[in-house]
């Protein structure tokens, strides 16, 4: 493990507590909305996780693109998308940052580089290595960061990307969010190394970066280090951030095949209760953070308020946007 | 005027449209320092430089991926897949990746890429380098698909896909790649979305692509001989479809036969049948026939493969039987 090196001033750290607030306030009206019946399908909340996206989401310029996976309602938030939107594309309504098409898995929102959510396990590691590409091609300075789950290092997609970008030396940092399952299964039990990640960097000659996940101090450090490498053109990093998500892995998973303990235990490291802790001590006044928090609060409530008043989508947009002319005509 | 080969075409095509535009950018497997392994692409690498024509690993899913995230930032990735037949391999970048996300962004992310591929039989490669896949990327919503027949449409048809703000297959039949044909001097650029009459008959309408289209057209010269007047239709262009230019000749012929490379369940003939027995009905006077390759893998032996992929006698046989 990274030492945790403390490197952000107070400023940055209180917008990390309430970027986490935001994460993790959001989500859990999410889940309340599904219980409600509102949502409908399936949703993966990230309830547990919220220091990795946030320590990152801290580190980036608003040029910068970000790719998630189907656990990617708080990375698209925080990297400012309008939680509105985000709240009513869950709902299914006409104001959802994607009008509908979209859904819980697929939440994207280019104008403000959240440069979507995929759910095919994989898929984006080569997709953000190409808009790393690009941005290197370009010279724009773009950083590209590519979140995935630990299951992730299991498919081929996460071994064609990292070579290429690593013979490329492209600006793409890979951020393994290790929580410790790829979905029912231990991620232990399918993969012939003990850290998924980190313990195969070296074979795409890249340094075995593994941090504490729930610790967002050590995640800001490690995201300013390693976006700032690939912004000073010396490229591609892989982060292993151990964490643990507090429900399922699904909507339809309660998680029962995790020991209660080793729940417990996680639960004690709840990273958002531990960060407001050391904000305290590190000065930060008390009634700062309640005014993080009440702000947050109200701000999902709006959102929820946003959301269910929505107009459902006008069945008429069912065959628009399939293509660049606005339509979805295959023929003459 | 000068006369090319399909080879050369490609290499003249894929300059033209980098010479115009310095976002478009080529990657592929061999395509740089080798000039490609069907030689489509010599010269490129010492034109534009490493920086823009990239030699890659052995990684389709990595090539598509990258082109997709490409053109997501900025550029107008041009990807090469060496055989079409390793669309199987990058098959999530294709079908889930690139043609679904403009759609499920409602429009956010636009995605001007060309895939483009080696494709078809005819060279005794077996049964994993010889397939004819166009009818798979026709079935996914959100790809275009192109099958040039000559020199001088690969030009004009990649130009078009290539400027095209969405993403485009263009689909090289690798028994053509010797064959020749006259091209004009200059800028060549053509439509997406539009068939071509290649050969005017009105007795029956016989549509092709590809490398079906040459056969077709003999085919059609010999039925002239018996007194059978064809029209061929190259199709060109699978998605969008140009129904209009196949209803039309439908209606004046009133039979119908496709020739397809493909194998014979869900190919590119069938959607074409279908579509004119709905709305043509009443102008067809016989079966409409599909000549395609047997529902089989393509075997090596070329005696073999000669018998399955469909040839001259065969759709002779097929117009024979539409005309009743």
């Amino acid at each position: 493990m990274v030492d945790t090196i403390q490197d952000a001033d107070l400023d940055t750290r209180l917008s990390i507590y309430r970027m986490m607030q935001e994460g993790r306030l959001f989500e859990k009206r999410a889940q309340d909305l599904f219980l409600e019946g509102l949502v409908k399908g399936t949703s993966h909340l990230g309830i547990g996780q919220e220091a990795v996206a946030a320590g990152f989401a801290a580190t980036l310029e608003p040029e910068d693109l970000v790719f998630c996976t189907y656990r990617g309602h708080v990375h698209t938030l925080l990297r400012g998308a309008p939680m509105g939107a985000l709240m009513a594309e869950l709902l299914g309504r006409a104001n959802g940052i994607c009008g509908g098409k979209g859904g819980s898995m697929h939440l994207t929102d280019v104008a403000h580089g959240a440069m979507g959510s995929y759910a095919i396990v994989g898929a984006h590691m080569p997709i953000a290595a190409g808009a790393a590409w690009a941005a290197k091609a370009r010279g724009t300075g773009q950083v590209a960061v590519c979140f995935f789950g630990d299951g992730t290092t299991n498919i081929g997609t996460f071994h064609e990307a990292l070579n290429m970008a690593a013979v490329w030396k492209l600006p793409v940092v890979f951020v393994c969010e290790n929580n410790l399952y790829m979905e029912y299964t231990a991620i232990r039990d399918v993969t012939a190394v003990e850290h998924p990640a980190a313990d195969r960097a070296s074979a795409y000659g890249l340094e075995s970066i593994l941090i504490d996940g729930n610790d967002a101090d050590a995640v800001h450090a490690v995201a300013v280090r390693t976006v700032g490498r690939a912004r000073a053109g010396e490229g591609p990093s892989l982060v292993e951030a151990v964490t643990y998500r507090h429900g399922g892995h699904s909507r339809a998973d309660p998680g029962k095949y995790r020991p209660t303990e080793e729940v417990e235990e996680w639960l004690r490291r709840d990273p958002i209760p531990l960060y407001r802790e050391r904000l305290l001590a590190a000065g930060a006044d008390e009634a700062t953070l309640q005014g993080i928090e009440r702000d947050v609060r109200d701000a999902v409530d709006r959102a929820t308020e946003e959301a269910r008043e929505g107009p459902f989508p006008d069945p008429g947009t069912l065959e628009t946007e399939l293509w660049a002319d606005g339509g979805a005509a295959w023929r003459n | 005027m000068a006369e090319l080969t399909y080879r050369e075409a490609v290499a003249r095509a894929i300059g033209q449209e980098m010479e115009r535009d310095p976002t478009v950018y080529f990657l592929g497997e061999d395509v740089a320092a080798a000039g490609g392994v069907f030689k489509t692409t010599e010269g490129l690498l010492e034109r534009f430089g490493p920086e823009r024509v990239r030699d890659t690993p052995i990684s389709e899913q990595a090539i598509i991926g990258a082109a997709m995230g490409a053109a997501m930032n900025g550029l107008r990735p041009i990807a090469e897949l060496m055989f079409s037949d390793f669309f199987a391999v990058c098959w999530d970048m294709v079908a889930n990746q690139i043609a679904k996300t403009r759609y499920m962004t409602n429009g956010q992310v636009e995605l001007p890429i060309v895939i483009r591929t080696a494709n078809g039989g005819g060279v005794r490669f077996g049964a994993q380098h010889s397939q004819s896949v166009e009818t798979w990327m026709m079935a996914i919503p959100g790809l275009k698909v192109v099958v040039p027949s000559t020199p001088v449409d690969m030009i004009g048809l990649f130009a078009a896909a290539v400027r095209d703000p969405d993403p485009v297959i263009v689909v090289e039949p690798k028994v053509l790649y010797a064959s020749k044909g006259d091209v004009p001097d200059g800028e060549i650029l053509d439509r997406l979305g539009e068939a071509r009459t290649v050969r005017e008959g009105g007795d029956v309408t016989i549509c092709a692509i590809g490398a079906m289209v040459p056969k077709a057209l003999e085919a059609a010269g010999r039925l002239a001989d018996d007194g059978v007047a064809a029209d061929v239709i190259d199709v060109r262009s699978l998605v969008p479809l140009d129904v209009r230019a196949i209803a039309d000749s439908v209606e004046r012929t009133g039979h119908l036969v496709t020739v397809e490379e493909n194998p014979r369940l869900c190919g590119w003939g069938a959607e074409i049948a279908s579509i004119m027995a709905d709305e043509k009905f009443y102008a067809l006077d016989g079966p409409i026939v599909r000549v395609t390759t047997p529902h089989l893998p393509l075997p090596s032996a070329d005696v073999l493969e000669d018998a399955a992929i469909p040839s001259v006698d065969r759709i002779i046989d097929g117009v024979r039987r539409s005309l009743g």
